[in-house]
């Protein structure tokens, strides 16, 4: 994996210096007392390990076994009737883990709250469809890009990537232009294997300039045939200017003003 | 085509125009293209844009059929990811022959913007492609001017298939 570094403001900054830099967090606020928040984190009790308030939203640390449980209690206890996104992230290079969350929306209160939970890499975690449909894509998701096993999930299938694809590509081992399998996936899978010498690998670079080309380029003033051979090198073609169609610049064709003005 | 003075009376009365086969066949070929409507992204908005009433594709005899056995022209407009070539390549295979095709927009050229691993590296790794229209999107009347190039080039060519070698045009 790559090592990371920070992607804002590349620009702005010397290249070197960002090892040093941290990015900016997110304040983490105490939850007030009497508020809506103190209240859910009451239902919950000792089951929410660790537990703050960022830009509005409640995030509640839980065990990863106690999913199901606490996320009923905040839908039947605490009115958080929607779940509007569930996935993971990545630590996998940094903890060993992976982080998943879910964001709850309370309608009735307008108040958001996310679980966070962290699994190690192989374990499974336990479907919450039967609490919110709208999971049931979210968690096929996450198995599509995490490679995470969803436990009870009624239909745990591939929903981005085809049915028989290899690899998980959101995560960080994952490279941008596809492994060995993803770069020849349509070959094989339309042709067969034999047919990859016959097509050859992918152009990722389509804007390259070969410079022995000359089927598609051509140099002013090296002008050669179409697909002649200039790996020898090639005959220099003195540049002709028409007479008549560009401007000779050398005679004194302009007209010049007669007084300035 | 070839108009030749006639002699109307031992002609029955009736005009003769003579020419060739290939020049009959290719004059009814080119002037009846009639292209699968097959959309992959927003390159096929611009290709609905040239089909409808402002640029107006049925003035040149281009249809748009909603079943390959109909079409013989495969305008390929927009991104093909990979789980989706599968269904392209059996489109292309489902067209009658003779076939020709257009690779619309950048991403159906070189995959475009979409360097990763998911987008099929231009169509050309999975159908043989006619002509290439760059542009993101290109404009309809661009589109509109791909066509007329397919045109010139079925006029071009032999009527008998067999005899044409596969060369790809570009549009510069």
């Amino acid at each position: 994996m790559r090592k990371y570094t920070p992607k804002d403001n590349v620009q702005g900054k010397s290249y070197y210096t960002d090892r040093f830099w941290v990015a900016p967090r997110v304040p983490r606020m105490e939850v007030e007392e009497d508020s809506h928040f103190a209240a859910v984190l009451k239902a919950l009790g000792r089951k929410a390990k660790e537990s703050y308030v960022e830009i509005g939203t409640l995030v509640v640390h839980i065990d990863a076994k106690k999913v199901l449980e606490i996320i009923g209690i905040l839908k039947e206890k605490c009115g958080y009737t929607q779940c509007s996104e569930q996935s993971a992230v990545d630590y996998l290079a940094q903890d060993g883990e992976f982080e998943l969350f879910y964001q709850l929306l309370n309608i009735t209160e307008a108040k958001r709250v996310r679980v966070v939970c962290r699994i190690k890499k192989g374990e499974a975690i336990e479907s919450i469809t039967p609490l919110f449909k709208s999971a049931n894509f979210a968690e096929r998701e996450m198995f599509d890009m995490f490679g995470i096993y969803v436990n009870n999930h009624p239909f745990l299938k591939r929903i981005l990537m085809p049915d028989d694809w290899e690899g998980h590509p959101l995560l960080k081992t994952y490279p941008l232009h596809g492994d060995e399998f993803a770069s020849w996936y349509e070959v094989d899978k339309i042709f067969g294997k034999e047919y990859r010498d016959v097509i050859g690998p992918e152009n990722r670079d389509p804007s390259r300039i070969d410079r022995y080309d000359t089927k598609r380029f051509s140099r002013v003033g090296y002008e050669v045939p179409f697909g002649a051979d200039i790996s020898e090198g090639e005959k220099e073609n003195p540049i002709e200017y028409s007479e008549t169609i560009l401007v000779d610049y050398t005679k004194d064709s302009g007209k010049q003003l007669d007084e300035r003005r | 085509m070839a108009q030749h003075q006639v002699n109307y009376a031992s002609a029955a009365g009736l005009p003769i125009a003579l020419t060739s086969v290939d020049k009959l066949v290719n004059w009814g070929r080119s002037n009846s293209l009639w292209p699968l409507t097959y959309g992959l992204a927003c390159c096929a908005i611009e290709m609905m844009a040239s089909g409808a009433s402002r640029y107006d594709f049925d003035r040149m005899g281009t249809i748009f059929r909603a079943s390959p056995r109909q079409a013989d022209v495969m305008i390929l407009a927009g991104t093909l990811s990979k789980k989706h070539s599968e269904f392209a390549r059996r489109l292309y295979d489902q067209m009658t022959e003779p076939k020709w095709v257009i690779s619309m927009g950048s991403c159906a050229n070189t995959g475009g913007m979409f360097n990763t691993y998911a987008t099929v590296q231009g169509v050309d790794r999975i159908i043989p492609v006619d002509i290439y229209l760059p542009g993101c999107a290109p404009r309809p009347e661009t589109l509109q001017y791909a066509l007329m190039m397919l045109q010139k080039k079925i006029r071009r060519e032999s009527a008998n298939m067999n005899n044409n070698t596969k060369q790809n045009l570009r549009l510069v």
